[in-house]
């Protein structure tokens, strides 16, 4: 009960924190927030998001198209998305941070391995679960290996291949939040820094991540209708 | 084929493995609590002062949670005091790492911990507003000051410890060399040509780029926000020219041939003692001893002493819980 309130006042307080510059107590007269550093954070946050997804997307995909085409190393694939899951990001970035360094290329290195399982497991999955008559129909009209991934297996698969990007990508701008430790501003230097920007800011910072969260799925989702070929529309509906 | 099968199996499931362990040691990497050598006892200060802590039976009946924010003096500090507090019979415990003062503050006074110490010129600039010149530079004004200000607000704290702590430029002696720096005013017409490395907060703040922005008018090259405990880091890696260091690191002393602190000569960052603030119906409730206790602890908190007790934690990876230890009792407080 006695959460509720100041959490229904910080709210009102964020939405101001978005659009106009707040006083601080320890900036020495300085606002800080509005409109124009949330949007500055905010490409900043996306870029890294970006960056990252492309990596990981780059590695995961190839990847996992050509064991779910070979048909093995299904043990590589869960084990990987297993063990994805259980590296503790700022764990990560902190080790990282200790071998090469701090910055940009870092925090994609970090985030990409982050984004990698979840392709990775569901581009092997998407393109075993094709169905193994339609391949070999493929295979019988002279189709080489390489025809068979990219005319037959992947543009089945894009459904369970979207499913993987869409979840990296969610992980990924999440986790991005923390960047601000590891030598990149982003949207979580709003969230890290509360005694600068105040409960309103550390709220704003939330709200803003997961607004473009929810942007990046929908732009996804959108990626993913144009790039489902028509045969396989029809057939879903 | 099935033979070509088990041997993937096996080599895979040894890859898994292998992740899974570095993620674990990720996981560990900054603040493990390996090898704690507490049998060791902190050199330098055998001079006990005020001998051992009297437990109270009285104290018994009082439950006392005793915060900190979340870095590694803050931490030591927050043991050192929970566990005098429970050698003078309360029922003590700790609830470290609150995170950031604007948290510890607010914990206090919702009742949330008992007490917490916090840097005299941290809750004058932070809580109450004040410019970093306007700190009082002596430690008693500077306490009273900070302490007139939290009994308006329904606080009290206690007088400051021996030490003080500031936020100071740090660099490699190298790099002070080659630019011939000594002070912070010596930056001038060089830091264009130098990245700074300091907080996420630092850069809004007036005690730190804010402030060397604003009363130095220096602009830099570039600012990186990273963790406070990659603040060396960043130095050795080559990675960072200037970096926002504490006065009380252990760095400082231990490897003063590679890293150096630049003069503050125009006091943009305050020096603070630490004082412990809590609120008077804990005082009301804990008695005497509470007051006492906490004083006669923090009495052997020397600038040495700190930053050995920092060194033990940041260098030697000892857990704050067992550097607390080992100070109590190599200072005679505990037996």
């Amino acid at each position: 009960m006695s959460l509720t309130t100041p959490l229904f006042a910080s709210f009102g307080g964020a939405i101001e924190f978005i659009f106009s510059p707040q006083a601080s107590n320890v900036t020495g007269g300085k606002t800080v927030g509005g409109i124009d550093q949330v949007i500055e954070l905010t490409f900043d946050q996306l870029e890294v998001t970006v960056l990252a997804l492309l990596l990981a997307i780059v590695i995961a995909l190839p990847a996992g198209l050509y064991f779910g085409h070979r048909g093995k190393g299904e043990l590589l694939a869960i084990g990987l998305g297993n063990t994805g899951r259980a590296i503790p990001e700022l764990g990560l970035i902190a080790l990282m941070a200790a071998v090469i360094g701090v910055g940009l290329f870092n925090l994609t290195v970090a985030l990409a391995i982050l984004g990698i399982p979840p392709i990775l497991v569901n581009t092997f999955v998407g393109v075993r679960e094709v169905d193994r008559s339609t391949v070999e129909a493929a295979r019988g009209m002279g189709m080489t290996q390489f025809e068979v991934i990219r005319k037959v297996e992947a543009p089945m698969a894009v459904t369970s291949i979207f499913t993987g990007i869409r979840t990296a990508a969610i992980g990924i701008v999440a986790t991005a939040t923390i960047a601000p430790l590891a030598g990149v501003a982003t949207l979580g230097e709003f969230i890290l820094g509360e005694n600068v920007y105040g409960t309103n800011g550390v709220v704003a910072g939330a709200i803003v991540v997961a607004l473009l969260a929810l942007a990046l799925e929908f732009s996804l989702a959108g990626l993913q209708r144009l790039l489902t070929s028509k045969g396989l529309k029809l057939r879903r509906t | 084929m099935r033979i070509d099968h088990t041997k993937l199996r096996v080599a895979l499931a040894a890859l898994a493995a292998l992740a899974l362990a570095l993620g674990i040691a990720a996981c560990g990497g900054s603040d493990s609590s390996s090898e704690a050598t507490s049998a060791e006892s902190t050199g330098g200060e055998s001079e006990a002062s005020g001998g051992a802590i009297v437990a109270n039976p009285e104290n018994g009946k009082v439950s006392l949670t005793i915060g900190s924010k979340n870095f590694p003096e803050q931490e030591i500090l927050g043991e050192i005091y929970t566990q005098a507090l429970a050698a003078a019979g309360y029922k003590a415990k700790s609830d470290l790492s609150l995170g950031s003062e604007t948290v510890a503050h607010k914990a206090v006074k919702s009742g949330a911990v008992s007490g917490y110490p916090e840097y005299a010129s941290t809750a004058l600039t932070s809580f109450f507003g004040l410019e970093p010149e306007e700190v009082p530079t002596n430690a008693n004004e500077a306490w009273e000051k900070a302490n007139e200000e939290f009994e308006k607000e329904g606080l009290v704290a206690f007088e400051p410890t021996p030490f003080e702590s500031a936020n100071a430029v740090g660099l490699l002696k190298t790099t002070a060399e080659k630019y011939e720096l000594e002070t912070v005013s010596d930056l001038e017409g060089v830091s264009e040509k130098l990245s700074l490395y300091g907080s996420p907060e630092c850069r809004q703040r007036i005690d730190c780029l804010a402030g060397l922005e604003k009363l130095y008018g220096l602009k830099f090259k570039s600012f990186h926000p990273v963790d406070i405990s990659l603040r060396y880091t960043v130095l050795e890696k080559g990675q960072a020219d200037l970096s926002i260091l504490f006065t009380t690191d252990p760095q400082l002393s231990a490897e003063s041939d590679k890293f150096v602190i630049l003069e503050d000569d125009k006091h943009v960052f305050p020096a603070g003692n630490v004082i412990f603030v809590t609120t008077p119906k804990v005082v009301e409730k804990a008695g005497p001893d509470y007051e006492k206790t906490i004083l006669q602890v923090q009495e052997g908190l020397t600038l040495e002493v700190m930053q050995e007790l920092d060194a033990r934690v940041e260098i030697e990876k000892e857990t704050p819980k067992a550097a607390a230890a080992a100070y109590l009792e190599s200072a005679g407080y505990v037996e």
